[in-house]
């Protein structure tokens, strides 16, 4: 039995945060009635030329800065030549030989918990391009109807090796690529509106083989679970054709998410033959040293650093500091919570953060962003668990409260509810003596050698203290009480 | 190098261009032709010579990202051939 090893390589689209287009000064807002975002150069009337969005530079300078690739110092715009009625100059700008950004590379988190390990994908290169508009071939009496609006966009290509073993591993990259162009604030990465779209090339050989088998392309992936369904029926698929003797022709497939399976969409032999060449309309563009450097003095602290100073700084693991790095968003919540809370309290916030938070913002289908429990009210709360106010467990009733909206603080709800921790050792201790006189059973078997005897008598003291006393002093206490 | 018949059809249709068996073959006569000036032009030595992207010594310029155009879809609909709800008409294209 052959035992297969997967290759994947990933080819993104991400829509660049512009407000006009590459080559023109006609709107990108996305969702405008359609072709009244099309200006003459969009329609390739004759006698226009395209004149270069300097924004859509800088957002290629970012992110060849953010993965610590090459910006070249000089790259070119080429024409790549096909007919589609959604292409009215007949040829896309894009770039081929000189790229705006050779290499870099991404570092990424794949799995979770204890299964979760490290992985560093390198980079091609990443190139500007401009959009083609969108076709739509719905009842238009036999016709297809053209929306030019899209025709134009500033797109950055981004191009991986292909460095990646498993569906796991794809969608990983492509998570971490989605934060990263979002955290340094060039694309929106909103994937319905199409701002951030993968290409997959896949391939199997068998485990141990040094070449690369024949790879076929899985186009224009949306979603992320779509990209680990696509991939996943697809290496199932060559791998039954291999093992039935049939070969993998190389071709363009496309995904449907209502079958689950991929079909093709046009083989090699009839593939385009783009016919490359440098567009005679754009000079070469030329980017010096002080215009990168001003663009690395204007990037935020990128996510491998924080993740980086999240161990060193708040002695987190690098699990959880990976974790906390994943976005933007969250690493933001994160340390406005440890603000509030203290450094000595940045362990119980990042759980806090990635368990509790995290299952109650699932529960509601929510994003980080929109959570009801601001940082500053769960950092009040982490506070009160620190000076043994409350106890973890009421705190979670209190988090509860709070996002319910039932007060603004923390304090407040402790106070009106009357959950503060009862540490006063006078106190618990003649609950303790009430619950060891009310249960002997329990008291005999924990003499008797059965430790749960003693959990049950803990929960009991607890149950009578209505969960305020503190644990702690409880187990204390019960352990003496029971020795005598 | 010399074209076949083949392939000046097939760089025909690339280009959409139709081009019958006659014009095929006077069409392979021209481009062979330039292709024995660019043979000529690829015995040259260019080592050490940077590939030339554009035949004027000048880099890009650059616009600010500003919103310069605005709607003028009736101007540029009224010329085409076919329009209905906003969007061009066109044959038919699915793949």
């Amino acid at each position: 039995m052959t035992q297969w090893e997967v290759v994947i390589g990933i080819e993104t689209h991400a829509q660049l945060a512009t407000v006009s287009k590459i080559f023109s000064g006609a709107s990108t807002a996305f969702g405008a009635a359609p072709n009244t975002q099309a200006c003459a150069v969009d329609l390739a009337l004759p006698g226009v030329l395209p004149v270069l969005n300097k924004k859509a530079v800088d957002c290629a300078i970012r992110f060849g800065l953010a993965i610590g690739a090459q910006v070249a110092a000089k790259s070119v715009f080429a024409r790549k030549n096909y007919f589609y009625p959604d292409l009215p100059k007949g040829y896309q700008i894009s770039q081929m030989d000189l790229p705006v950004v050779v290499g870099g590379q991404i570092t990424l988190q794949v799995g979770a918990g204890d299964k979760a390990y490290e992985k560093v994908v390198t980079l091609t290169r990443a190139h500007l391009e401009e959009d083609a508009g969108k076709s739509l071939h719905e009842d238009f009496h036999g016709k297809s109807g053209i929306d030019l609006n899209r025709a134009g966009t500033p797109l950055l290509e981004i191009v991986s090796e292909p460095d990646m073993r498993s569906s796991d591993e794809a969608v990983a990259y492509a998570r971490a690529l989605h934060a990263l162009v979002r955290w340094i604030g060039i694309c929106d990465g909103n994937m319905q509106e199409g701002s951030f779209r993968c290409d997959a090339n896949v391939s199997v050989r068998p485990k141990g083989q040094a070449e690369f088998g024949t790879r076929r392309e899985i186009k224009n992936l949306n979603s992320f679970r779509f990209l680990k369904e696509a991939i996943d029926y697809e290496v199932q698929w060559q791998i039954n054709e291999i093992e039935e003797g049939r070969k993998i022709q190389q071709a363009t497939v496309l995904f449907d998410p209502d079958s689950g399976e991929t079909r093709m969409m046009r083989s090699k032999e009839d593939a385009h033959d783009y016919r490359y060449f440098p567009d005679p309309d754009l000079l070469p563009l030329v980017i010096g040293s002080d215009w990168i450097e001003r663009v690395r003095g204007e990037l935020p602290e990128l996510p491998q650093q924080k993740r980086e100073r999240f161990i060193s700084e708040l002695g987190l693991s690098a699990y959880d500091a990976a974790t906390l790095t994943a976005s933007q968003e969250m690493s933001d919540y994160y340390e406005a919570t440890v603000t509030v809370a203290g450094k000595a309290s940045a362990k119980p916030c990042a759980n806090w953060v990635m368990v509790d938070l995290a299952a109650r913002l699932n529960k509601d289908g929510l994003e980080i962003a929109a959570a009801p429990v601001s940082p500053q009210q769960l950092g009040g709360l982490i506070q009160r668990i620190a000076d043994n106010t409350i106890s973890n467990n009421i705190a979670k009733k209190v988090f509860e409260a709070l996002w319910n909206g039932e007060a603004a603080t923390a304090d407040e709800i402790i106070d009106k509810q009357g959950l503060k921790q009862i540490t006063d050792s006078g106190a618990i201790e003649s609950l303790v003596e009430e619950v060891l006189a009310a249960n002997p059973v329990n008291v005999a078997e924990y003499r008797a050698g059965k430790e749960k005897a003693f959990n049950a008598l803990v929960g009991q003291v607890m149950k009578a203290a209505k969960g305020k006393a503190n644990p702690q002093q409880v187990n204390e206490l019960l352990k003496k009480k029971l020795a005598v | 190098m010399s074209l076949t018949p083949e392939q000046v059809k097939r760089i025909a249709h690339l280009a959409r261009i139709e081009v019958s068996e006659a014009e095929a073959l006077t069409t392979q006569g021209h481009l062979n032709g330039i292709f024995e000036l660019i043979e000529q032009m690829q015995a040259v030595d260019t080592r050490g010579v940077e590939p030339m992207a554009h035949a004027q010594d000048l880099s890009q310029r650059l616009r600010e990202d500003a919103v310069s155009e605005g709607d003028r879809r009736a101007a540029y609909q009224a010329v085409a051939p076919e329009t209905e709800a906003g969007l061009y008409l066109v044959p038919k294209v699915i793949e």
